[in-house]
């Protein structure tokens, strides 16, 4: 069955009168994605292209329409608005694709997924956005080049994760679903909480996890399947040949606790949770298919 | 975005944080103003480069010191035409240095003690981190690893904002007492309130300092800005030193090109970050060294593929180019169009290696071959990092 998107997802798409938000939506429509409305605030009552309702707000096209996801194109200083305006309407799952949110934004934001009530899980921002091959596609990856398969996806980034999905398709493994969870420091999903889905995913026999510099999401996410993983994963972390030292000061290198962050830590704690490490990014499904056979 | 020293704690000094007296100079006469304000006093003279160690840095001319502490006006107009326009090599500018273009002049100050003060947003809770310690004016880094106990952090919820509570804690764990706790309060809550109206993502004092007589006061600061929020603060952008910058990451933000030099000599242009530090990666994993970090983006268009092939030949050290694009949404033939025509406006001295994968790639690499460019063509991300590498190393 994968996880969070399939055939039954009915997807409103805020900021869909835009010129990025029209594009894609024509891409995920012919896809297959089932897009229920869209929402603009001023224009509701309108149809986009002769195809698609639009609302005024998201609560609308949950009610009016049956809207249970919803992904955002709307552009970075209206963003973690819409983002609070869909968890505000209850929407299961919003995937946020905008990029170049302001992290304090994004702090706001977390808190308020943190809350008790809150019955949204947020993937994003700045992400490709969220695919079940053959069933549902959301965001801005290209669609051919997935198949319907039994391997699980999870990236920081957007065409690195199309170069390992083309790898596995290449080579004839298709994929359960692909999560981009965006590159930037505050997010909503986390490799952590990707890794576990996919792990209770009876529909998913294998992982693939890419990280990048920065941050201690994919230790978290070690530390996580080393305990309770059984399912074969390979992995891969981009930036070993990133120069130090090009992001904040010595305030913000302690707070990720020292010596975390780097590549070599973070192939340390894959090696040590027995994932099955790519060093070259051109090997991440043979990295996979070292060790599971399909 | 980072700002210089004396622009910090202009700053600062609108939240209500105390700071010595100063004046920017960035010539000798505005020097002479500067020093008719300060008097006879001790005068401390400060370079102000986007870059830490100064006091410890050394001029290339051999000059020692970006900051000097002197007693007279003449010392302070000395040292002051000894950094002007010198360059000065710290432990982080790197070997090449940076060139002084604008002095900070102060009045001096009797310290008693220094003390560290941070404020920073942390992206694994999300919230924002106030950092302390008695042990200021050193390393901070160094004082995290051999003292950790001697560090004092408090979370700080973005909800809720700082509160009167947590800037008791901070003060009293310092040891500060009696009125010294309310200047302290005074001046986190400034700290704090300027972190998050700016959208800073980091605030640091250091020293923060008590004088003979009791009184705090920020002696140093460094203030980064998060870059995705500068639209919503004109006044902070227009802190912004060009000066400060590498000229070919200015040209490269113009095109909206991200853009970071590097020291090694195969360029390489790509599409989305992460694909690009992994093509750095795999250039170096074949024993070639990457020249440039650069991501054009998923909508690259023509002009902006003709800007980042200027770019990245303007840089001297290049002796190869690596284009990897992964085409999802941008389509390989409109790549391998823009390949083309900039390859033919540009003046193309070095080897070039495509490697074109995804949406319409037989008709992209249709383009390439017919085009007259030389190039050579990769069919996978590792062919072409070997091939690049093999032809930088037969040439040089």
């Amino acid at each position: 069955m994968s996880i969070l998107v399939n055939k039954d997802t009915r997807l409103v798409v805020q900021g869909i009168t835009g010129k990025t938000g029209t594009f894609h939506t024509q891409q995920c429509i012919e896809y297959g994605t089932k897009v229920v409305a869209g929402v603009t605030p001023g224009k509701g009552g309108q149809m986009w292209e002769d195809k698609v309702p639009v609302c005024n707000t998201v609560a609308e096209a949950v009610k009016e329409h049956g809207a249970n996801a919803s992904v955002i194109y709307v552009p970075p200083a209206f963003a973690a608005d819409s983002i609070l305006e869909a968890i505000e309407a209850d929407i299961p799952l919003v995937i946020c694709i905008t990029e170049g949110v302001p992290v304090r934004d994004m702090a706001e934001v977390r808190r308020r997924l943190e809350f008790n009530d809150t019955k949204t899980r947020l993937i994003g921002p700045n992400c490709p956005g969220i695919i079940t091959p053959g069933e549902c596609k959301i965001g801005i990856m290209p669609g051919y080049i997935h198949k319907p398969g039994r391997v699980g996806v999870i990236s920081r980034s957007g065409t690195l994760t199309y170069e390992a999905v083309w790898q596995l398709t290449q080579r004839g493994h298709g994929q359960s679903t692909c999560i981009g969870i965006g590159g930037d420091p505050i997010n909503g999903t986390s490799q952590l909480d990707a890794v576990r889905m996919l792990n209770e995913d009876p529909d998913t026999d294998a992982i693939i996890m890419i990280g990048e510099i920065g941050g201690s999401a994919e230790e978290e996410a070690c530390a996580y399947i080393k305990e309770n993983v059984k399912k074969p994963v390979a992995g891969f972390i981009a930036g070993a040949s990133a120069p130090k030292g090009r992001t904040m000061g010595h305030a913000g290198a302690i707070v990720s606790a020292s010596g975390a962050g780097t590549a070599e830590a973070k192939f340390a704690a894959m090696e040590d949770a027995g994932v099955s490490i790519a060093r070259n990014p051109s090997e991440i499904a043979d990295a996979l298919l070292r060790i599971y056979k399909g | 975005m980072n700002i210089h020293e004396y622009q910090a704690k202009h700053l600062l000094q609108e939240y209500g944080v105390p700071v010595p007296r100063g004046y920017a100079a960035t010539n000798s006469r505005e020097v002479e103003t500067a020093l008719s304000h300060l008097g006879d006093e001790m005068i401390v003279v400060k370079a102000q480069i986007h870059a830490g160690g100064r006091g410890k840095g050394t001029f290339t001319d051999g000059y020692k010191g970006g900051v000097k502490v002197v007693k007279t006006p003449e010392a302070a107009r000395e040292a002051a035409n000894h950094m002007l326009d010198n360059t000065l090599v710290t432990a982080q500018t790197g070997p090449e240095g940076r060139k002084v273009q604008t002095l900070y002049l102060t009045e001096g100050c009797d310290i008693e003690h220094e003390y560290y003060l941070a404020i920073v947003l942390d992206r694994e809770t999300a919230q924002s981190v106030i950092i302390a310690s008695t042990e200021g004016g050193m390393d901070i880094e160094e004082v995290a690893d051999k003292t950790p106990e001697k560090l004092i952090r408090v979370s700080v919820c973005p909800n809720m904002g700082l509160r009167s509570h947590q800037c008791r804690q901070v003060a009293f764990a310092l040891g500060f007492k009696g009125d010294q706790v309310k200047q302290f309060a005074g001046i986190l809550t400034g700290v704090y309130k300027m972190f998050w109206e700016k959208n800073a993502m980091l605030v640091e004092i250091n020293p923060l300092v008590t004088d003979k007589d009791g009184n705090l006061s920020a002696l140093d600061a460094k203030v980064s800005f998060d870059g995705n929020a500068i639209f919503q603060h004109p006044d902070i952008g227009q802190l912004r030193d060009l000066n400060e910058e590498d000229p070919k990451e200015i040209e490269a933000s113009k095109h909206n090109l991200a853009y970071i030099a590097l020291d090694g000599n195969i360029a390489c242009m790509v599409n989305g970050a992460g694909l690009a530090m992994a093509t750095m990666d795999i250039i170096q994993s074949f024993g070639g060294s990457p020249a440039n970090f650069l991501d054009v983006g998923g909508g690259a268009n023509e002009d902006q593929v003709t800007a980042a092939f200027k770019i990245i030949l303007s840089d001297p050290n290049v002796k190869g180019i690596l284009v990897n694009i992964f085409g999802g949404i941008m389509k390989c033939d409109v790549i391998a169009n823009g390949i083309v025509a900039a390859a033919k406006n540009v003046d193309m001295t070095v080897p070039l290696v495509v490697r074109l994968e995804g949406t319409n790639v037989e008709a992209g690499k249709k383009i390439l071959r017919e085009s007259g460019v030389a190039l050579t063509p990769a069919d996978s991300l590792a062919q072409a990092a070997e091939i690049i590498v093999e032809q930088v190393q037969s040439h040089s």
